[in-house]
C-alpha cells in the first residue's frame, strides 16, 4: 500500500513529455497579478532599454511595431502549476531592440507600469526566445493579461513575462525583482521546477 | 523609477534575500490528516500535520503532492487558512468539477491518511502582527481562507490595527466559517457580507454582485489610508482592485490574491 494519498488514482495525459515536472494542463487563461491591473493608452506608451551605463533607447508604439513584429506559437508554464499548449501570440523579438546597443550585462531587470520588476538572464531573453508580446490568440492583449504590451518568455515561469512591461535595465549581476523577493526563485526554470525560495 | 507595487513588507535591501528559507528547507515533507469536517456541500476543511513544516505568515499557500501506486503525481497550491504559526495547518478545499486534486481532497482522504505538503509560500499576500496600518479585507467566495489566516492570526494578538471584513459569497450555504466569524466580530474586526444571489431574511444589504457603490458603502475609506487585501476568483478580484482604484484608494495599498481554476 502506498504511504501517501492511498487511494489515489490521478488522470493520466499523454503530454508527458511537453508537461514540466509537477504541471499540468489548464485550457482556461488564469490569471496572477500582486495588485490591481494596470490600464496603459497605446498612444501613452513608452518601452525603453537603460544599459548599465545609463543610456536610454525608448520606442513609442508605432516605434516597437517598425521593427518587425513575428508570430510567437509556444507553450506557456506558470508556477501556480498549470501550463497551457500552443498558445499564439504576436510580437517583436527582444533581440531587435536590443541591436545596435552595446552592452556588457549579463541579467536584466523589466520594469512594468505601476512598479512590478523581475530579474532574467539577459540569455535567457536573447536569440529569439523573449518577445515584447501585444496580440494574444489573434486579439489585442487583455489589460489583465498585460495588455496593451507584455514581456514573453516561454522557457521560464510565466511570473518573469512581466506584464505591462515598459523596460528593460542592464545589469552586471542579479538582483531579485518583486516576486524573487516575495518568495519565489531568482531563475525559474519550470523544467528544472525552480519555484521558490529555499528550494 | 519609483515602484509602488514592490513597497511594503520587503526584505532589508542590500541582502537580497534576507529573511529566505534556507537552502532546502521549502521541499516536500509528510502531512497527516488529524481532523476534517465539510465546510459547505461543496468544501472541506481539513487539519493536518506537518510537525517539521516551517512556521507560517498569515495569507501565504502551500502546495499538495498526491501520488498514485505507480509513481504518477499531480500537485497543487492551496492557500493556509490556520493562524500564523499554528501547530496544525488546517485548508478548505472547494470541490471543483472535473477536478483532480480536490476530489481526493473532498471525498476521499481519510483521517489518519498521508499526503505531502510543501511550503509555506508567498511573501506579498501576507499580514504581520506588526503592520499598524488599518486592515481592509475583502473575500470572494473561497478567497475567505487566507484571509481568515490574519483575522485568526489579528485575534490571537491584540491590541492591534482595527480589521474589516467584506465577505462576498453566493449565498448563506456557501459560507464559509459562519460561527467563527460571529464569535470574532467585536470592534476590532467588523464582518460586513454582499450575497450576490440570495440573502436571509432581514439582510441589510442588497443582493448582487459587488460593485464600487457597495465598496464605497461598506469598505474602509480611502482617508484612512487601510492596506487592502483582496482575494477570490479572477474576475472577482478584477471588479474589485478597479473599484478600489477609482472610489481613491492607492494601487500600492492593495493587495490581490486571484484564483485561477484550480483542480
Amino acid at each position: 500500500m502506498a504511504i501517501f494519498s492511498p487511494g489515489f488514482a490521478g488522470r493520466r495525459n499523454d503530454h508527458g513529455e511537453k508537461l514540466p515536472p509537477g504541471q499540468y494542463l489548464e485550457r482556461g487563461f488564469p490569471v496572477l497579478t500582486a495588485g490591481p491591473t494596470q490600464r496603459i493608452r497605446t498612444d501613452q506608451w513608452e518601452f525603453s532599454i537603460v544599459t548599465e551605463t545609463g543610456a536610454k533607447h525608448a520606442w513609442d508604439w508605432q516605434g516597437m511595431l517598425d521593427l518587425g513584429p513575428e508570430k510567437i506559437d509556444t507553450d506557456i508554464h506558470c508556477v501556480t502549476s498549470w501550463s497551457k499548449f500552443g498558445t499564439t501570440w504576436k510580437g517583436v523579438s527582444i533581440d531587435k531592440f536590443l541591436a545596435g546597443i552595446e552592452t556588457t550585462a549579463d541579467y536584466v531587470m523589466a520594469t512594468s507600469y505601476g512598479g512590478y520588476t523581475t530579474n532574467l538572464p539577459l540569455e535567457e531573453i536573447t536569440g529569439g526566445k523573449a518577445w515584447v508580446a501585444y496580440e494574444f490568440d489573434g486579439k489585442e492583449l487583455h489589460a489583465e493579461h498585460g495588455g496593451p504590451a507584455r514581456l514573453l518568455v516561454p522557457a521560464l515561469y510565466f511570473w518573469k513575462s512581466a506584464k505591462w512591461v515598459t523596460s528593460l535595465r542592464l545589469m552586471h549581476g542579479d538582483s531579485p525583482g518583486f516576486w524573487e523577493q516575495n518568495g519565489y526563485n531568482m531563475h525559474g526554470d519550470p523544467w528544472r521546477e525552480e519555484r521558490y525560495w529555499g528550494q | 523609477m519609483s515602484s509602488p507595487v514592490a513597497q511594503g513588507p520587503l526584505p532589508p535591501s542590500g541582502s537580497p534575500l534576507a529573511g529566505a528559507p534556507a537552502a532546502g528547507s521549502i521541499r516536500w515533507l509528510p502531512a497527516t490528516l488529524v481532523d476534517a469536517h465539510m465546510e459547505t456541500a461543496f468544501s472541506r476543511t481539513l487539519k493536518l500535520s506537518a510537525p517539521e513544516f516551517l512556521p507560517t505568515i498569515a495569507g501565504q499557500h502551500l502546495d499538495v503532492r498526491l501520488t498514485a501506486p505507480d509513481g504518477y503525481t499531480a500537485q497543487r497550491s492551496y492557500s493556509i487558512g490556520s493562524p500564523a504559526a499554528a501547530s496544525l495547518l488546517e485548508l478548505t478545499v472547494d470541490l471543483m468539477d472535473m477536478g483532480e486534486v480536490s476530489p481526493y481532497l473532498v471525498e476521499a482522504l481519510e483521517l489518519g491518511d498521508m499526503i505531502e505538503v510543501r511550503g509555506p509560500i508567498g511573501q506579498w499576500f501576507v499580514w504581520r502582527p506588526e503592520q499598524a496600518a488599518p486592515v481592509q479585507l475583502i473575500a470572494g467566495g473561497s478567497g475567505i481562507v487566507p484571509i481568515m489566516a490574519m483575522i485568526r492570526t489579528h485575534a490571537a494578538t491584540p491590541p492591534a490595527a482595527p480589521f474589516r471584513l467584506l465577505y462576498s459569497v453566493r449565498s448563506p450555504d456557501l459560507e464559509f466559517y459562519r460561527a467563527e466569524l460571529d464569535g470574532l466580530e467585536a470592534d476590532a474586526l467588523r464582518v460586513e457580507r454582499v450575497y450576490t444571489r440570495s440573502a436571509p431574511d432581514g439582510h441589510p444589504h442588497r443582493v448582487g454582485r459587488i460593485d464600487p457603490e457597495i465598496i464605497a458603502q461598506l469598505a474602509t475609506p480611502p482617508s484612512e489610508s487601510p492596506t487592502v487585501y483582496v482575494c477570490g476568483p479572477t474576475p472577482f478580484v478584477e471588479v474589485v482592485a478597479n473599484a478600489l482604484v477609482e472610489i481613491g484608494h492607492s494601487p500600492e495599498n492593495i493587495r490581490t490574491e486571484r484564483f485561477g481554476p484550480s483542480g
